[in-house]
């Protein structure tokens, strides 16, 4: 083959070996003009290509440009392979054997830390509870529809479903497991254990995050914090029910804090009530958090339907309980005040640091 | 719903002070989420004629129209809507006016032009919801310009509240339902509403047909025939009631369908007979393939078995005499049969539909309405024929000619029988812990319509059946205390705090977590809480190969996967702090992971439908994840940091050893918390990548984070991360002896082994600790000289340096046995 592009092959193969031979990031930009830029040989030979008539030209110049994509890609490896090694060189002296870590000659400032407000919030309810005699239980947060519906006596397609925006998440068939709306699938957990333990009555609470598919604004998150209590015993009555929540509302907020229960509906709970709480920003005069009744809705409660009981094996004759849920980021937003609850997540230091 | 005031006031005479309905309500469990006064503030508001509409130059919004108000001269204003011609009549908010939202009407000016007023949609005067353009006044309607409008529109003031009434009230769901409640409370006599009766002569069935093929989806289904139809506009006050109902009027057959539906709960659908082949309804299952254009313009393929648990798909669909479809069942009507000016005969559906079916047909279709709403709770199967009653007594308001043909017809499909309990004596006391005689509950009830009867146990209880809600058995039983209790008030029940012999208390789990954050907060942590929904993005950047537990419906493409780490959303969290000049903080977070089942089999629990079905759960791990971000934090900050928490956890021996750092750590500066005893991996210490740090902060100098992880799941399990023992050494009387060892240490013997074998060599040794490290020098490539102070003492007595240097060679000794050598 004669003509401009002769020595292609041999150009380019020099080229290819002086990239080999380059040793460092500052070599490599040095020299990169010189290898595939202006001054480049393969540059030299792309002038020398007017000459050519036009379909020979043009070949030629698509040979020259797959030449010059091979030395770049060249220079690419290269500029990895380099900075590869100049990391490892880095880290390399930086290397530090954490088991040699002299613990007296680690500096530190004392400073003060700042419980989350969430944590800190079901801590203090957790306290009020454990010492109004109840246990507190855990469960997880992907549950079965199952758990989290079914057996709560909400089989699909109740209307009442409308009630929970589920998130579902993709395991199995669809709409079978679901992030838990509410701490609820606990409760049944926890009665499961008892009957197959022989181990009731059950008394506990049952704090813990749930997910609404709520699209997130000043009131709401899409995932936030409940705590629920759970009583199976002998002769419980809804006198019982109101009783506690008075007893925990005023151990929480204040002993001057009245509650009130009125009719509301929940599958698993038969009567059904909400509860209402003296607003904490008017206290009962009126304002507009409360649209001036002076009350503020806490949560919801009620006894536990026979329903929700025989399904797990316990019988509504001999046993009766009680159920009570409600939020405690709705908690902390009341005492605190927080006008926007999107700040839970932000993890601002400005606002952590308010919490002790 | 909203119930107007003066609609339930049709059924049961009220008290005057609305406080004190509301209160009722909200005590009867028809919580009263707002309540709006509606012809009010509409002093110094009068009907306006448009005179001309003029452009103003630079707003492309907003207009100048001259209106005559009844004064002598013409009144200006700017106003932005759109819907209005010169010679329509609006209503003009004069200057001084104030709108019932409190809003004052002021003169102002806009682009330079001076605005006398306002022209008002009929949202803005809070009677309707309609916020479409200015309210324009029928033009049939008899007014002069500067009329007060309420006098032209013959407006009375009244109340509207707006009610959420719960899933086990079907029969709430009207205005005579929440009517029912406020009587037995304020214990006034309920009234009736004017219905009218069907026509003497040739029965229905010479005019038309009705067929129930699906028995078990319909447990009733009735059809009539109206003649003598004319369609119009409904009489002002049914309009009125509707929008204050928050529905719009539509024309005289429509609005009287509505009417009776908000009234009485019972859904009816007029079709235009002459529309209807055959002029015949036939109720059956919809087939594969069969579609329907309903009335919202959507064709909707019928019989596909949706996404939901146990959704076959079933539709159940009205058919005609050629059984074509025309509707689907109790949700919407189909466009072919619609009511038009032109009908002149309505056969109209009064039927009863199976609550679960609309319920699964509603979801699948994505297609909710005013009907299916009703249904889906259940709908009083005895009441089609009574709402027809009342439907033909309004309609025949606006039709003087209307005609209810002979004999309805009325085909009985299954409904189940209302349920029947027995109280036993004394049970709703027992239930409630409230002493309520048994009398005063069967009179309760009976104001609902229960029926009740002393039995020889105690009182049988039948539901009526507009109580479909009630159950049987012990949870009939319980539904029946409710309304007891309701009815009674929960305001008077009885309060006792309960006691139990069993103490309170937590777990170990849960009190761990407390000692964990307490010490994290000593050293100055901000406790975090970053998001479990997370991005693809964000999994990948520490498990890159991890299957994905994504969630079927986000609410944003990257707020759809489990999260599998705490450590992005802690580093992003400290970033953002320094991007707001807020800070050098540390952060820690308590939370979960998950794991995809496959990648982490182990987790099964019930599910499917009626929990039959053994499903595999992600396995959920809890997390301690604490990010070091003050300046002059690293590696080591969190290696003293953890030693801080073992020590609080009273950790036995868990100890710091080199291995791969994964994702986002330091290669180089990271190592693994193991249990000696164990083995087990209780977590990780160390930093984060430089290559991760260096994009979040950006172009400040650079920074290290030191890095935190502790697995609890395992720090919970005594068996995995072991404790010291509770067992307490009184600690001799006697002074103890120190003594420095520096040893060149070869660099596979960690400090914490060799610190450990000096410990064990000798019975006098007390207390052992690093206090030193040296590099290079004398000491050869790869060892570094490792310097200790070793604390020794005897309970009976002062060691003497005899004893002191033999128990030196012994350690020494035990030093060589490691391969390390006194320096
Ligand atoms: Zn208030």
């Amino acid at each position: 083959m004669t003509g401009p592009l002769e020595n292609l092959d041999a150009v380019v193969n020099g080229l290819l070996g002086e990239v080999d031979t380059i040793a460092s990031i500052e070599e490599l930009d040095a020299r990169e003009p010189a290898l595939a830029g202006r001054r480049s040989p393969l540059a030299a030979l792309q002038k020398s290509l007017g000459g050519l008539d036009p379909d020979a030209r043009r070949d030629a110049g698509a040979r020259l440009q797959a030449a010059r994509a091979r030395v770049e890609a060249a220079i690419g490896d290269c500029r990895r392979r380099l900075a590869a090694a100049e990391r490892d060189r880095l880290l390399e002296a930086d290397r530090l054997d954490l088991g040699d870590v002299v613990t007296s000659t680690v500096p530190d400032t004392l400073r003060a830390g700042h419980p989350g407000l969430v944590a800190r919030t079901q801590a203090e309810l957790e306290d009020v509870f454990v010492a109004m005699g109840f246990r507190v239980a855990e469960g997880p947060e992907v549950e079965s529809d199952w758990y989290n519906f079914e057996a709560l006596n909400i089989p699909p397609a109740h209307p009442a479903r409308g009630m929970w925006d589920t998130f579902y998440v993709d395991l199995g068939e669809p709409e079978t497991v679901v992030l838990r709306t509410h701490t609820s699938p606990t409760q049944v957990h926890l009665m499961e254990t008892a009957v197959r333990d022989g181990s009731l009555p059950i008394h506990s609470v049952m704090p813990g995050r749930c997910y609404r598919r709520d699209t997130p604004d000043a009131r709401h998150l899409a995932a936030f914090h409940q705590v629920e209590g759970l009583v199976v015993d002998r002769g419980i009555t809804f006198a019982d029910l109101a009783g506690v929540i008075e007893t925990f509302t005023r151990a929480y907020f204040g002993t001057d804090v009245e509650t009130r229960l009125r009719p509301s509906y929940f599958p698993f709970t038969e009567p059904s009530a909400e509860f209402e709480i003296t607003c904490q920003i008017c206290h009962g005069t009126g304002c507009r958090t409360c649209s001036h009744t002076g009350w503020i809705e806490l949560g919801g409660c009620g006894m536990l339907d026979p329903a929700v009981l025989e399904a797990v094996g316990i019988d509504p004759d001999e046993w009766s309980g009680f159920a009570f849920g409600f939020g405690i980021d709705r908690c902390a937003q009341m005492r605190h005040e927080i006008a926007d609850m999107r700040a839970l997540t932000e993890n601002d230091a400005r606002f952590l640091e308010q919490f002790s | 719903m909203r119930a107007p005031l003066s609609w339930l006031r049709e059924f049961v005479d009220l008290p005057d002070d609305v406080g004190v309905v509301r209160d009722a309500l909200d005590d009867l469990g028809l919580v009263v989420e707002g309540i709006e006064q509606v012809g009010e503030g509409l002093d110094h508001v009068v009907v306006a004629e448009v005179r001309e509409i003029h452009p103003i130059a630079g707003a492309d919004k907003i207009r100048r129209v001259v209106v005559d108000a009844g004064d002598p001269e013409p009144v200006e204003v700017v106003c932005g809507a759109w819907n209005f011609d010169v010679g329509d009549r609006v209503p003009l908010a004069r200057v001084g006016a104030v709108l019932p939202g409190g809003f004052e009407i002021a003169r102002r000016s806009m682009r330079g032009v001076v605005s006398n007023g306002m022209l008002c949609s009929s949202r803005e005067l809070g009677l309707s919801g309609d916020h479409r353009g200015l309210m324009v006044l029928d033009a049939e309607l008899v007014t002069t310009p500067g009329e007060d409008l309420r006098d032209a529109l013959g407006l009375a003031a009244d109340t509207v509240f707006d009610l959420s009434v719960g899933a086990n009230r079907p029969d709430a769901w009207s205005i005579r339902g929440v009517a029912r409640d406020l009587a037995i409370r304020f214990d006034r006599p309920m009234c009736d509403v004017a219905r009218r009766a069907p026509s003497s002569g040739s029965p229905t069935s010479e005019f038309a047909g009705a067929v129930l093929e699906a028995p078990d989806l319909c447990g009733r289904l009735t059809v009539s025939v109206l003649r003598g139809v004319r369609v119009g506009p409904s009489p002002a006050w049914i309009a009125r009631r509707l929008e204050l109902a928050g529905m719009r009027p539509i024309s005289n057959v429509v609005d009287a369908s509505n009417i009776v539906m908000l009234e009485l709960g019972q859904p009816t659908h007029p079709y235009d007979l002459d529309r209807v082949a055959g002029a015949t309804l036939r109720v059956r299952r919809a087939r594969p393939g069969e579609t329907l254009e309903t009335l919202d313009g959507v064709v909707r393929a019928l019989a596909q078995p949706g996404r939901g648990l146990g959704d076959t798909g079933e539709d159940v669909v009205i058919a005609d005499g050629e059984d074509r479809v025309i509707g689907l069942a109790g949700i919407m009507g189909g466009a072919a049969t619609e009511i038009s000016d032109a009908t002149t005969t309505v056969l109209l559906e009064a039927a009863h539909f199976d609550p679960m079916t609309i319920a699964r047909s509603v979801k699948r279709h994505g297609l909710r309405s005013e009907a299916s709403t009703r249904f889906e709770r259940g709908v009083d199967p005895e009441l089609a024929l009574e709402a027809v009653g009342r439907f033909v007594a309004i309609l025949a308001l606006s039709c003087p000619e209307l005609e209810w043909v002979a004999a309805p017809l009325d085909v009985r499909g299954e409904v189940a029988p209302p349920s029947r309990v027995v109280l036993r004596a004394g049970e709703v006391t027992r239930q409630l812990g409230t002493e309520i005689d048994d009398d005063v509950a069967r009179r309760l009830l009976e104001g609902l319509g229960f029926v009740t009867e002393v039995v020889e146990d105690g009182i049988a209880v039948t539901a009526p059946t507009s109580r479909p809600d009630v159950r049987t058995g012990a949870a009939g039983r319980a539904d029946v205390v409710e309304e007891v209790a309701r009815l009674y008030s929960y305001r008077k029940l009885a309060r006792r705090t309960p006691t139990w012999p069993s103490p309170g208390g937590m777990t170990d789990r849960q009190l761990l977590r407390r000692r964990l954050r307490d010490a994290l907060v000593g050293r100055g942590v901000l406790e975090a809480w970053t998001a479990t929904l997370v991005s693809e993005a964000q999994v990948r950047r520490t498990h890159p190969d991890a299957r994905l537990v994504r969630v079927t419906n986000p609410l944003a493409e990257d707020e759809a996967v489990l999260r599998t780490s705490l450590i992005p959303g802690l580093l992003d969290a400290w970033a953002r702090n320094v991007a707001r000049g807020t800070g050098d903080v540390r952060l820690a977070e308590l939370g979960v992971v998950f794991a995809h089942p496959d990648d982490a089999p182990g987790r099964f629990t019930r599910g499917g439908e009626g929990g039959h079905t053994t499903l595999a759960l992600p396995r959920e791990t809890e997390l301690l994840t604490v990010v070091l971000g003050q300046p002059g934090d690293d590696a080591r900050t969190a290696v003293a940091l953890w030693r801080v928490l073992a020590e609080r956890l009273r950790l036995e021996d868990v100890v710091v050893r080199a291995a791969p750092a994964p994702r986002e750590w330091h290669p180089t500066r990271s190592a693994e918390l193991v249990d000696r005893a164990s083995g087990v991996l209780v977590g990780r210490v160390g930093e984060a990548d430089p290559d991760v740090v260096a994009p979040l902060i950006g172009p400040v100098a650079p920074r290290r984070a030191g890095l935190l992880e502790i697995d609890l799941d395992v720090l919970s399990d005594p068996a995995s991360a072991r404790r010291r023992p509770d067992g307490a050494i009184v600690p001799s009387r006697f002074p103890s002896a120190s003594i420095d060892l520096a040893f060149v240490t070869p660099a596979g013997v960690p400090a914490a082994d060799l610190a450990n074998a000096l410990r064990g060599a000798s019975d006098l040794v007390e207390r052992v600790e690093l206090f030193d490290v040296y590099r290079g020098g004398a000491i050869g490539e790869g060892a570094r000289s490792l310097a200790y102070a070793v604390r020794m003492s005897a309970a009976d007595r002062t060691l003497s340096e005899g004893e002191v240097a033999q128990a030196r060679d012994v350690l020494i000794a035990a030093g060589e046995r490691l391969g390390a050598r006194l320096r």
